[in-house]
């Protein structure tokens, strides 16, 4: 049964729902506004900030200056849009034959597959950077496809499996019955039926590549360098520039918020999958 | 045609015998039901026929040919599912045309066929939408039109109608009568509800623990069940079962009288017992007599109109020659 809800419980969860948005939503905005302060005034106390100086474009014409935002930014695209679809085309199948011919192990194996999360990533740094030495794969956007593609393997396979999951066994019956092969089963049942689910792990992938720092940090140098370089070079040992770093933070993180905004339905649903029925 | 056969067909899950060894002889053009309650392996020996779970031994024949281990598409069988497991993805008209897509049926033949379909299914204006914007009696005309298409030999229902409700059920089960008519096709149709078999089957064949107790037509399953698992499982309600003296006296270990070959009166007859919960039907009232001294519940079918209360005195009298007679090992004694 449904819980009465009084108008005065609602307006209450209502404002706590609100603050914690502001909250886990604060840095961005905070960001926002400096990026459009002087390195002076930016460094002031929060109050004065807000209400007792100027606003300017400065920084981002500065960081644009001093360093090239569109090579860090083909950088992202490449690795992150790189890594998503290489670790789709290993996910697929791997997810498909547990989910449709399961085994004995297919759990552990799934579980397996994700405890490789569970180990912190700095414990692996030192073999990984001495194989991409030795392979020369070091500051290169082909490295960085494979590591990150490596890293988000298990989440990928994880989804996908749960989607597929999803999939009534008795559809892909009805198809053999009406005589479709199975090259045909898959063509014209099995991928439309999985296109949203391939659809959403996409979209989420490329969100978590896009915003990975350690291996792109520690991995490159120059030239494979994406947007998270482009901000961590702005926090140097020169000394703090409040304002550049959070105008190259805003051009870091924007195209990846307006993607995710305007795919967030998709999104929500993905992640939600199989947890409602 | 669809002559099917199957000759010591078994099945084992792993160390499990779900079904052992069995045969059964389903003719060209016969409508027949596997009925028995869940996990009586009825869906299994559909599967099996249908190909899409591998016989651990055994034979099936289809039209005199070796089918054993043919795929399901090469079998020329379709199957209606109990979820009638539709393509959401596609259109009502590009699932009815799917199979004969497969099929390499050529353009003008699939609309033609598709149109026919939809017109025998009353589907004719519900072709552009989605399986998802029909309703569930829609729902299994359309997987019934995917079958039809395709013309197969024989068609496999299982348990179409039990997810529809009710009053819609009553319709399909006349669709499905109908249409078996008019195409004239072999099919073979799964349920676990007696009154589907009785009421559609030529020939049924009623299964426990993957054993035929018994195929017949439905009046001979009703007038002479072999077993008194069968006489059980026939009929609504259900026979009403006598051990102990009364069953020696007719020279039986255990007699059987149908709640409808019972006579009641409030003033005399062989057996007198107490009325307990009665349901009204309205044409028919179903009367649970305790305290008979012959077995705990006696169900009696009696008037509509008859008056009595919970409580009150009541005489039974069975139709002597309606008495079913079974030995110790529950067979009948003819």
């Amino acid at each position: 049964m449904a819980r009465a809800v009084t108008p005065s419980r609602k307006a209450f969860t209502t404002v706590v729902a609100g603050l914690l948005g502001l909250m886990m939503f604060f840095p961005v905005l905070w960001i926002f506004i400096l990026s459009f302060k002087s390195e002076g005034d930016a460094i002031k106390a929060p109050m004065e900030i807000l209400f007792n100086t100027g606003w300017t474009t400065e920084s981002y014409g500065a960081v644009q200056e001093r360093s090239d935002y569109f090579k860090h930014f083909w950088n992202s695209v490449i690795i992150s849009v790189g890594s998503t679809v290489l670790g789709l085309a290993v996910a697929i199948p791997a997810a498909w034959a547990m989910a449709f011919v399961p085994g004995k192990r297919t759990k552990d194996v799934l579980m397996w597959m994700l405890s490789t999360k569970m180990l912190p990533p700095v414990g692996v740094l030192v073999p990984i950077y001495l194989i991409f030495r030795d392979l020369g794969l070091l500051d290169s956007r082909v490295g960085l496809v494979f590591v990150l593609m490596m890293i988000n393997l298990p989440i990928i396979i994880w989804m996908l499996y749960t989607y597929f999951r999803e999939i009534p066994g008795e559809i892909l019956e009805a198809a053999r019955m009406d005589g479709a092969s199975l090259r045909n089963e898959v063509i014209y049942v099995l991928t439309p039926m999985a296109v949203p689910g391939m659809a959403s792990t996409m979209l989420l992938n490329v969100i978590l590549a896009w915003n990975e720092a350690f291996w792109t940090l520690n991995l490159t140098a120059a030239n494979a360098a994406p947007l998270t370089a482009f901000i961590a070079s702005y926090s140097s040992p020169e000394g703090l520039f409040y304002a550049k770093l959070s105008a190259a933070s805003v051009m870091a993180i924007a195209p990846i918020l307006i993607m995710g905004w305007f795919s967030q339905k998709q999104l929500v649903r993905g992640l939600t999958f199989g947890a409602v029925k | 045609m669809g002559r099917i056969q199957l000759k010591q067909v078994k099945k084992a899950f792993g160390d499990v015998t779900v079904i052992p060894p069995l045969d059964l002889e389903i003719e060209d053009g016969e409508f027949v039901v596997f009925v028995g309650p869940s996990g009586c392996g009825k869906s299994t020996l559909l599967r099996l026929i249908a190909g899409l779970e591998d016989v651990t031994g055994g034979v099936i024949e289809i039209d005199g040919a070796d089918a054993t281990g043919l795929p399901p598409a090469k079998r020329g069988l379709a199957m209606v599912f109990q979820s009638y497991a539709l393509y959401p993805h596609m259109s009502v008209r590009k699932n009815i045309a799917f199979p004969m897509k497969m099929a390499g049926v050529p353009q003008d033949e699939q609309e033609k066929r598709i149109s026919d379909a939809a017109r025998a299914l009353n589907l004719t204006d519900y072709l552009d939408r989605r399986p998802g914007q029909l309703s569930g009696g829609q729902r299994q005309r359309v997987a019934i039109g995917r079958a039809i298409v395709r013309e197969p030999s024989a068609f496999l229902f299982d348990e179409p109608l039990s997810n529809l409700d009710a009053a819609l059920r009553v319709g399909m089960r006349m669709e499905i009568s109908e249409l078996h008519e008019k195409l004239e096709t072999t099919m073979i149709y799964v349920t676990h509800d007696q009154v589907e078999a009785m009421t559609m089957a030529d020939k049924i064949v009623v299964l426990q623990a993957g054993v035929v107790e018994q195929v017949g037509t439905p009046l001979d399953l009703y007038r002479a069940p072999q077993n008194r698992f069968v006489a059980g499982f026939i009929g609504s309600p259900k026979m009403n079962f006598i051990e102990g003296p009364e069953a020696a006296n007719h020279g039986a270990h255990a007699i059987g009288i149908r709640p409808e070959h019972l006579d009641a009166s409030t003033e005399s007859g062989a057996w007198k017992g107490r009325v307990g919960v009665s349901e009204h039907l309205g044409s028919d009232t179903f009367l649970h007599v305790h305290d008979t001294g012959l077995a705990e519940t006696m169900t009696v079918r009696v008037d509509g109109e008859f008056g009595l209360h919970a409580g009150d005195d009541v005489w039974l009298t069975p139709d002597p020659d309606k008495i079913h007679k079974f030995d110790a090992k529950g067979l009948r004694i003819t």
